[in-house]
């Protein structure tokens, strides 16, 4: 695979390949390190592996789990997710649209957006739970809510810091307020878009789980609060384990749309 | 010398920009013609409304005074007469050459066959067509500024307006662009309007030049740029002996104070 190259490009690639190879490995090394440490300790009675839990443990609780239900509990909350999320990012990118479209619209309403972006949006949870009612609802509100006004703030400021002398461009052939979006403000903040989806995946799993720790009946929110309400540390750090999980493959569930959508869009320009 | 039909006549064109604190005369009643096939360059010092004074030619401005008229017809809104080339060649990334000589063209609703293969003319005549599935960001500056020009060009405007168009280039691509770019706009037989700071792009390219004073921009004086047959192209215009004596002319007037 070296042909042809030289001797000193060899040599740099070699370090290049050596060095991603050494970080891989520490990093698999440490996880087991800290994974045994934390195992051996519990075994030794050093630490509380009741109130610390343990790692045989949390395996045990997950293959138990497997057999009642935990795979109902998982698509629950990346149901609710995944619905926050869409809903988020498109109701948020839509009124980005509007305030972009209408500058005074935009004037009117932001020290509304500015309250609302520094409000804790938990806050009101109990609100939302006797509006909508108490259940999944609820929780899929109260990751809209999360996520919504940050998706406002983000897609605006991407929209107005759009290249000025592009859409002069554009209207010098013409082109009318819909025109200047479609070909020269949407493209342009085709980045800001992925930006923000990557941004509210998060921030709808911290809605999900909030709202599932007020109202829910299933759910690894759920499973989080009622392993704490009884004392079950291996199934609390059973769920959060799996949360982390979920939460890495949405984070690249979403890269991996970009990359497609980013080829998608040099193939279709041909 | 035969008499030209006037194609632009710009007349009493005033502008003041109302702001918050304060108003900002930028034109004060300029007016002049220009023939058809003719390149006119405006000259001014920075910030006197040059652009100000093109956006107004091409309808993207209204004026606070006066009228502009293109083939007698009054000029309210943007027109299909006018192209208009900006400083920076504002190629749009996620478009492919091809896709962005004809934007222009797709904005204007005039996709069809005929414009389609006048896109591929200009592209083949003017060493670009194999770049066409390119993207704009595997080209030079120089290229790049050809296929803006060219995106111009597509739309088949009867005058060309360059707003600094070289100025975003390095020394030596903008002599070679401006023999180019001169090249081209004679051989399509374009009416060009050019606003530079650059006295000498001005004399290598200009049939006339305008000089404008400082804000408020008003015409100073007007310059008939006349080489001989043998100097025409830009480059062979600097090499010429009147090049000087038209440069130092311009530039007293300029009256440029740093």
């Amino acid at each position: 695979m070296y042909n042809g190259l030289s001797k000193e490009r060899v040599e740099y690639l070699r370090q290049n390949k050596k060095r991603k190879t050494v970080i891989t490995i520490t990093r698999i090394v440490g996880l087991i390190c800290v994974i045994a440490l934390w195992e051996v300790l519990a075994r030794l009675k050093i630490i509380d592996s009741f109130i610390m839990s343990q790692p045989s443990r949390i395996v045990d609780t997950f293959i138990n789990m497997m057999s009642s239900g935990l795979m109902k509990h998982i698509g629950v909350t990346c149901l609710e997710t995944l619905i926050g999320f869409l809903l988020g990012t498109a109701m948020g990118t839509l009124v980005a649209v509007l305030l972009w479209w209408s500058n005074f619209m935009s004037r009117v309403m932001e020290p509304l957006l500015v309250i609302l972006n520094s409000l804790p949006k938990i806050a009101l949870g109990p609100v939302i739970i006797i509006w909508v009612g108490a259940g999944m609802q609820a929780i899929i509100v109260v990751a809209i809510a999360i996520s919504l006004i940050v998706t406002i703030l983000e897609m605006l400021n991407g929209f107005i810091s759009t290249d000025g002398e592009k859409i002069k461009m554009v209207k010098t052939f013409g082109a009318n307020k819909l025109v200047v979006f479609t070909k020269i403000v949407f493209p342009s903040n085709i980045g800001t878009l992925f930006n923000s989806l990557k941004i509210n995946i998060g921030l709808s799993l911290v809605g999900v789980i909030a709202g599932e720790f007020l109202v829910s009946k299933a759910g690894l929110g759920y499973l989080i609060v009622y392993g704490g309400q009884v004392f079950q540390m291996d199934l609390v750090m059973c769920s959060v384990i799996i949360l982390a999980a979920v939460a890495a493959l949405m984070y690249q569930g979403v890269v991996l749309l970009e990359k497609f959508s980013n080829r998608i869009l040099k193939f279709s320009s041909k | 010398m035969i008499h030209l039909k006037t194609i632009l006549r710009v007349e009493n064109i005033c502008k003041t920009y109302q702001a918050q604190n304060g108003e900002i005369e930028a034109i004060r009643d300029i007016s002049f013609t220009v023939d058809e096939g003719e390149y006119i360059s405006i000259v001014g010092p920075s910030g006197s409304g040059k652009s100000t004074l093109l956006s107004i030619i091409a309808g993207l401005l209204e004026p606070s005074g006066g009228k502009i008229y293109i083939n007698d017809m009054p000029v309210q809104g943007v027109t299909q007469d006018i192209g208009y080339m900006l400083q920076s060649d504002n190629l749009l990334e996620w478009r492919s050459i091809w896709k962005n000589v004809l934007l222009g063209l797709e904005i204007r609703k005039m996709l069809n066959s005929e414009t389609i293969e006048y896109a591929k003319s200009l592209l083949k005549n003017y060493g670009l067509y194999e770049f066409k599935d390119k993207h704009p960001s595997q080209l030079s500056g120089g290229m790049r500024q050809r296929v803006a020009l060219i995106r111009t060009l597509a739309v088949k405007p009867d005058i060309l307006l360059l707003d600094e168009a070289f100025s975003a280039l390095d020394y030596q691509t903008r002599l070679k662009l401006t023999d180019d770019v001169y090249r081209i706009l004679k051989k399509e037989n374009k009416t060009t309007l050019m606003v530079t700071h650059d006295i000498a792009e001005s004399i290598c390219m200009a049939d006339r030049i305008i000089v404008l004073t400082k804000r408020p921009a008003k015409i100073k004086s007007m310059h008939t740029i006349d080489f001989p047959e043998d100097a025409k192209t830009p480059l062979q215009r600097r090499n010429h002996p009147d090049f000087r004596h038209y440069f130092n002319t311009i530039w007293k007037e300029l009256d440029v104070h740093v």
